[in-house]
């Protein structure tokens, strides 16, 4: 038997297990995927979670629900990949040979990279809201809260969801707004980048709504500790921000795992052929999702555009024929702006989002970089397409590569 | 594209004034964006310079950390190299096109 290895059981990893489980021949090909733990989570909804529109248990499932039957689901913490000799070595010793390994271990907040983040403030007035334990943390926090200032801060970038800090200060503002005290509650947005997106013709229509919401940004802010004792954020340039209550984004960065392989970057990426999603240095390791350092959002959109390329040359390399799939970077995000409602972003490496209709010119029905109800039922409704069938691997009526059609050509 | 005369050279510049055409980058070009920055140029800041297009060449992304770890400064040398603008004002002066920040 052939043996294909998914290492990760995340979006990513499920949805190469069940893309490539049923493409490849059953009778030469096992396929087995590795994770540590039995829950899958509905990332994209601990967002939801501090303002109460998700409960816990809308974004818990079992992992193994969505593994296809006759796909071997390992739960096991990994101690390394030995790329040289094919092998994934698992911590308890065991050693998995494989024919091909697709890499999808994804990214993680790592809070113990900031001087002072895990001090005594730590899920007490600073909460990261990346985690299912973050969030719920969170929650508790923000339903006895009276006001104050309430900071939402990036840490480092890359980071996962680059737009979940704006959705998360818009949701705030309309949070606050309900319980009446928004007048109480000062919103700042701090990040290192020198505006609140910076891709031009989206920073420009975010910073709109954020000034219309009264939300400060302060940018070019890179965070070099947490004064716990004073609650102020400390930059490397000695600039100060104050805050009651923090919601940070931590730094991001690749699995361990991908460090003691020896296979990452400084911050544990996969170096990955940002065309045809290959590890640069093994032709027989395929990289998917967050785990890669290709240029484009860390994001559940861009593992599905890229999952459908993947699939392509993952079984061209199989068959030795040459990898002619290409990946263009496409990502779809729906932006939270509070209010019931949403908008709607769409870009690839070399098109920055623009406005428009999506998918469809005129009819849409969805409007890009404006809020609109549709827009945020699109994000509700996007919860049944996650498990039902972004997850199976199934199509999705939207081209992996990104379109033009329906967008206006526009520079700022 | 825009150009720009820096220097009395001729470069290709973005309408944020980052050369688009690293190649065409000189020391004259760089003291000439420096001095509009005010910032003046030390041995330690071409340092930088030339780690950053080195890395730019090579095709990876540049990050104030990646710089910070390069072993010519840490991120508060940085800082203090180029005031307010770590990355914006080196990758500038270096003559590469702005980092990527967000994607």
């Amino acid at each position: 038997m052939k043996k294909l290895i998914i290492l990760g059981g995340g979006t990513a990893g499920t949805m190469m297990a069940n893309k490539m489980h049923k493409l490849l021949d059953k009778k030469i090909w096992k396929i087995t995927i590795i994770d540590k733990d039995t829950i899958h989570y509905y990332q994209p909804g601990f967002l939801f979670i501090p303002f109460g529109i998700y409960k816990k248990e809308d974004v818990i499932k079992p992992r193994a629900n969505y593994i296809p039957r006759g796909v071997d689901l390992i739960l096991a913490d990994v101690d390394r990949i030995s790329a040289d000799e094919n092998k994934v070595l698992l911590a308890d010793g065991q050693a998995l040979e494989y024919d091909y390994l697709v890499i999808a271990t994804g990214t993680e907040i790592r809070p113990d990279q900031t001087p002072g983040m895990l001090g005594d403030e730590w899920r007490k007035s600073i909460f990261d809201f990346y985690t299912f334990e973050g969030a719920v943390a969170l929650t508790e926090q923000m339903k006895d809260w009276n006001g104050g200032k309430l900071v939402v801060a990036i840490t480092e970038i890359p980071f996962k969801c680059p737009v979940a800090p704006l959705e998360f200060i818009f949701l705030a503002d309309a949070f606050f707004s309900e319980k009446g005290i928004r007048g109480q509650v000062e919103l700042t947005l701090v990040t290192p980048m020198s505006g609140a997106f910076t891709k031009p013709v989206a920073t420009k229509m975010l910073s709109q709504i954020l000034d219309e919401k009264s939300i400060n940004v302060v940018t070019d802010f890179y965070i070099e500790h947490i004064d716990n004792e004073n609650k102020k954020l400390v930059s490397y340039d000695e600039q100060e921000v104050a805050f009651d209550l923090l919601a940070i984004v931590p730094m991001n960065m690749g699995n361990e795992v991908i460090a003691r392989s020896g296979l990452g970057d400084d911050m544990n990426y996969v170096p990955t052929d940002k065309h045809t999603l290959q590890s640069k240095s093994h032709s027989n390791i395929f990289v998917i999702g967050d785990a890669t350092d290709i240029p484009t959002s860390k994001a559940g959109s861009v593992a599905h555009f890229a999952g459908e390329i993947l699939t392509e040359n993952l079984h061209s390399a199989i068959e030795g024929r040459p990898l002619t799939a290409s990946f263009d970077g496409h990502a779809n995000c729906f932006i939270e702006t509070g209010y019931g409602k949403g908008t709607l972003i769409d870009f690839n490496y070399t098109t920055e989002p623009l406005p428009g209709t999506f998918p469809y010119p005129v009819i849409g029905p969805f409007k890009l970089l404006k809020p609109t109800r549709l827009n945020h039922i699109g994000k509700l409704l996007f919860r049944w397409m996650y498990w039902n069938i972004l997850l199976k691997g199934r199509e999705l009526p939207i081209d992996s590569h990104m379109s033009m059609s329906g967008k206006k050509e526009l520079t700022v | 594209m825009a150009q720009a005369t820096l220097a009395k050279y001729t470069v290709e510049v973005n309408e944020e004034g980052y050369m688009m055409q690293p190649d065409q980058w000189n020391k004259e070009i760089a003291e000439a964006i420096a001095s509009e920055l005010d910032i003046n140029l030390t041995e330690k800041h071409y340092e930088v310079l030339n780690y950053l297009r080195e890395q730019y060449a090579a095709g990876t992304p540049l990050t104030i950390r990646k710089v910070g770890q390069s072993g010519i400064t840490d991120i508060k040398g940085l800082y203090a190299l180029f005031p307010k603008g770590p990355l914006k004002y080196s990758s500038k002066i270096a003559g590469i096109p702005k980092p990527a920040s967000c994607v």
